[in-house]
């Protein structure tokens, strides 16, 4: 199972590209909010970028404050989202504890489902997908060690 | 969102109320550039000075803004403080993507705010807030607080003036996102004087995308041909400034007032020296994977401890020319230091650094003192330089006011004009030739970028005048569409004609795509005779004898040349654009 990793997101030149692939290969939308990844900068350009993504949680908080099941715990990590049975509630933006869920106006939640179609769309190569036994954080920091 | 016509927000300064038109013509003008005279032709006043509160500001983005790469550029339009008639000014950042995901194509400010203000506008939101505190703050203060008080980091674009634009310099640009600029003609004092300080725009709108598979792989075959191309290494690498050492080689590098075209000590302002002693890291505008911005730092030793501070600055080739170069400094952390002063002012760097070199000069031949310089203003002395720029941002006496409304106007009051380097404005960094010095003078933005006269004066060493007339004015339809687009130019290479085609056809624009040439024309008329119905006379054109003086890889400049190229195209800009008087 693998999982998205951002382990050398220094690079970030914040062009958005990353945001902009997953819009428009998985969401089928023009948008850089209605992606499972989105940049912002740290406290203004001159300090570089962040990455609003998930981290692939193994108990994942999203999923324990989903109440219709439209959230489920994917193996490795991170969350399986049923949009067909989510009723727009909100509570798992609500409950991720990095703001890793955009919620549109309509309250529909858009999530990274670690499929990797972002990944070769970065420039500097900042983002890559990780073979993950148990997932999480610890699996991910581990990755990211490897990966450095 | 595709759609054919305009959706354009415009918003009365006076009254803090806006209201969305829908402006037909998408069809005939496409959008950027083209929107951007199609507005001024509804809402601007040409026979109104530019500070007459109905004077619209226009920002304005393309059909392909945001659906492909480096289709990251916004059009500025305005009636200009430098010259009185109507310009274009562009820039990226994040200005057009979050144009674009407000839903707007254009955005429209008129009137005049009773107070200073900050507009924001995003897709579900107007707001003019009294930003009294900010007025009289630098660039970089401002966009802190500003980046305080408004929401949506990362997803939204803060366009702000520093003094220059509240003094309502003609050399005030408009900063956006701390490192790109409407730098040219005046911007910021056109938002000065509708007290504007800040225009924050908020890109928080999402579109749903054509049905098929058509655009996405379209959009991956453009994305692998701009990221795999040399381009990509060209400007991401040393960037633009890899130009300053193949101009000196060249004799094309203005140095010291253009007093010289090259000149051994280059070797402290390389592109290669900034990479390799002062660039901390690449940035991108939004959309854009090239990352052509480069950041270099500026620090200050405050204490006599070793106490520093230090800002970051983004450099670029004609920035290190205008306060380089052309101010005879040689070291680029001196070129930063400077740069960084003139941001912080919100300055057009070009405009600051020309006007400068010829102040120096004017101290230097007599014709000016130090009463009027207030410093003893002396080429590579870049500690005098910064103080002046700020002299120049506060308009600090009436010869830096005057200064500040243009080279030429100082020139005027105190003599000096041969020496002035003033090509319709202040100089960019190509001493090239004639076919340069004529494109710039006469061009519509008074840009180095309204068509290739450099590369063609480096290309061609004939003298033929039909010729150089006929390639500026195709390649400046050519650029017209592609700034109607808006792409950044640095992709000029790559999105030729039929790949233009084929992504506005991808996305829904048919007519457009099997139009280009007839639209480009139309566009190229419409800015033509929207300047011209605002006061420009082309054959009243003059280009400074400093330019003759200059010798290039080509030899001595040739002036009956200069002068036959400059008439023909004068003659050809007004056969292809008849004046017409605004109903």
């Amino acid at each position: 199972m693998k999982i998205l990793t951002t382990p050398r997101l220094e690079r970030c030149i914040g062009c958005h590209s990353c945001s902009l692939a997953c819009a428009r290969l998985v969401h089928q939308r023009l948008s850089w909010d209605m992606a499972g990844i989105r940049i912002a900068s740290s406290g203004g350009l001159s300090t570089g970028f962040e990455a609003r993504t998930c981290l692939a949680c193994t108990q994942a908080p999203c999923a324990a404050a989903c109440p219709t099941g439209a959230y489920s715990q994917r193996r490795g990590g991170g969350v399986i989202v049923r949009k067909n049975i989510c009723i727009r509630c909100g509570e798992c933006a609500r409950a991720c504890p990095v703001d890793a869920i955009y919620l549109d106006p309509t309250g529909d939640p858009f999530v990274c489902l670690h499929c990797g179609k972002c990944v070769p769309y970065c420039p500097h190569d900042c983002l890559e997908m990780k073979e993950v036994g148990g997932g999480g954080p610890a699996a991910k920091a581990e990755a990211a060690e490897v990966a450095a | 969102m595709i759609r054919d016509y305009f959706r354009v927000l415009v918003v009365d300064l006076a009254t803090g109320k806006g209201k969305v038109a829908n402006v037909p013509g998408r069809d005939e003008v496409a959008g950027g550039s083209g929107l951007g005279a199609l507005l001024f032709t509804k809402y601007g006043k040409a026979d109104r000075p530019w500070d007459d509160p109905e004077q619209p500001v226009i920002f304005a983005i393309g059909p392909l803004t945001g659906y492909f790469p480096l289709m990251s550029k916004t059009v500025a339009a305005f009636k200009s403080p430098y010259h009185d008639q109507y310009a274009e000014s562009h820039a990226g950042g994040r200005s057009a993507l979050a144009l674009r995901f407000a839903d707007l194509d254009g955005l429209v400010l008129t009137g005049r705010a009773p107070r200073p203000v900050a507009v924001v506008v995003g897709s579900r939101h107007l707001e003019l807030k009294e930003v009294h505190y900010l007025w009289g703050l630098d660039v970089q203060e401002s966009g802190k607080l500003l980046r305080r008080m408004f929401k949506g980091s990362g997803h939204r674009s803060i366009l702000r003036i520093g003094p220059a634009g509240e003094n309502k310099s003609a050399m005030a640009g408009i900063n956006v996102d701390t490192y790109r600029h409407f730098g040219r003609l005046g911007g910021g004092a056109a938002l000065g004087a509708k007290n504007v300080k800040a225009v924050v725009i908020i890109g928080d709108g999402s579109f749903p995308l054509m049905e098929g598979k058509d655009y996405p792989k379209l959009f991956e075959a453009v994305y692998r041909k701009l990221t795999a191309t040399d381009m990509m290494q060209k400007y991401h690498n040393l960037g633009t400034p890899a130009n300053v050492a193949i101009l000196n080689e060249q004799k094309a590098l203005p140095w010291r007032n253009l007093q010289a075209t090259t000149d051994p000590n280059v070797h402290g302002i390389t592109g290669e020296r900034f990479a390799e002693t002062a660039l901390l890291r690449n940035a991108a505008c939004a959309g854009c994977p090239v990352g052509c911005i480069h950041i270099g730092f500026s620090r200050e030793r405050f204490h006599a401890d070793y106490r520093y501070f230090y800002r970051q600055v983004s450099y670029d080739h004609e920035p290190i020319f205008a306060t380089g170069s052309m101010l005879g400094v040689s070291d680029c952390f001196a070129v930063l230091d400077i740069i960084d002063v003139v941001e912080q002012m919100g300055l057009d760097v070009m405009s600051a650094g020309v006007a400068l070199a010829w102040a120096t000069e004017a101290l230097e031949k007599g014709i000016v003192t130090e009463n009027e310089t207030l410093l003893p203003l002396k080429f590579g002395d870049h500690n005098t330089y910064e103080m002046a720029v700020r002299h120049l941002a506060y308009g600090a006496n009436d010869f830096y006011r005057l200064l500040a409304q243009g080279t030429l106007r100082a020139a005027a009051h105190h003599g000096g004009a041969d020496f002035a380097c003033v090509l319709g404005q202040e100089m960019a960094g190509y001493a090239t030739g004639e076919v340069f010095f004529t494109s710039q003078a006469l061009g519509l933005r008074h840009s180095h970028l309204d068509s290739a006269g450099y590369s063609y004066d480096q290309t061609h060493r004939d003298k033929d005048v039909g010729q150089a007339v006929d390639f500026l004015i195709s390649d400046e339809a050519s650029r017209a569409f592609l700034t109607s687009m808006v792409a950044c130019l640095f992709a000029r290479g790559v999105y030729n004609e039929e790949l233009l085609a084929e992504c506005l056809q991808s996305v829904g624009y048919g007519a457009l795509a099997d139009n280009i040439g007839a639209v480009s024309g139309n566009i190229q008329k419409l800015r033509w005779q929207t300047r011209l119905t605002t006061g420009f006379n082309p054959a009243g054109v003059s280009i400074p004898k400093r330019f003759t003086e200059v010798t290039t890889r080509k030899g001595k400049v040739d002036g009956e040349f200069l002068t036959a190229l400059k008439d023909a195209y004068a003659q050809c800009i007004r056969e292809l654009a008849p004046r017409k008087d605004h109903p």
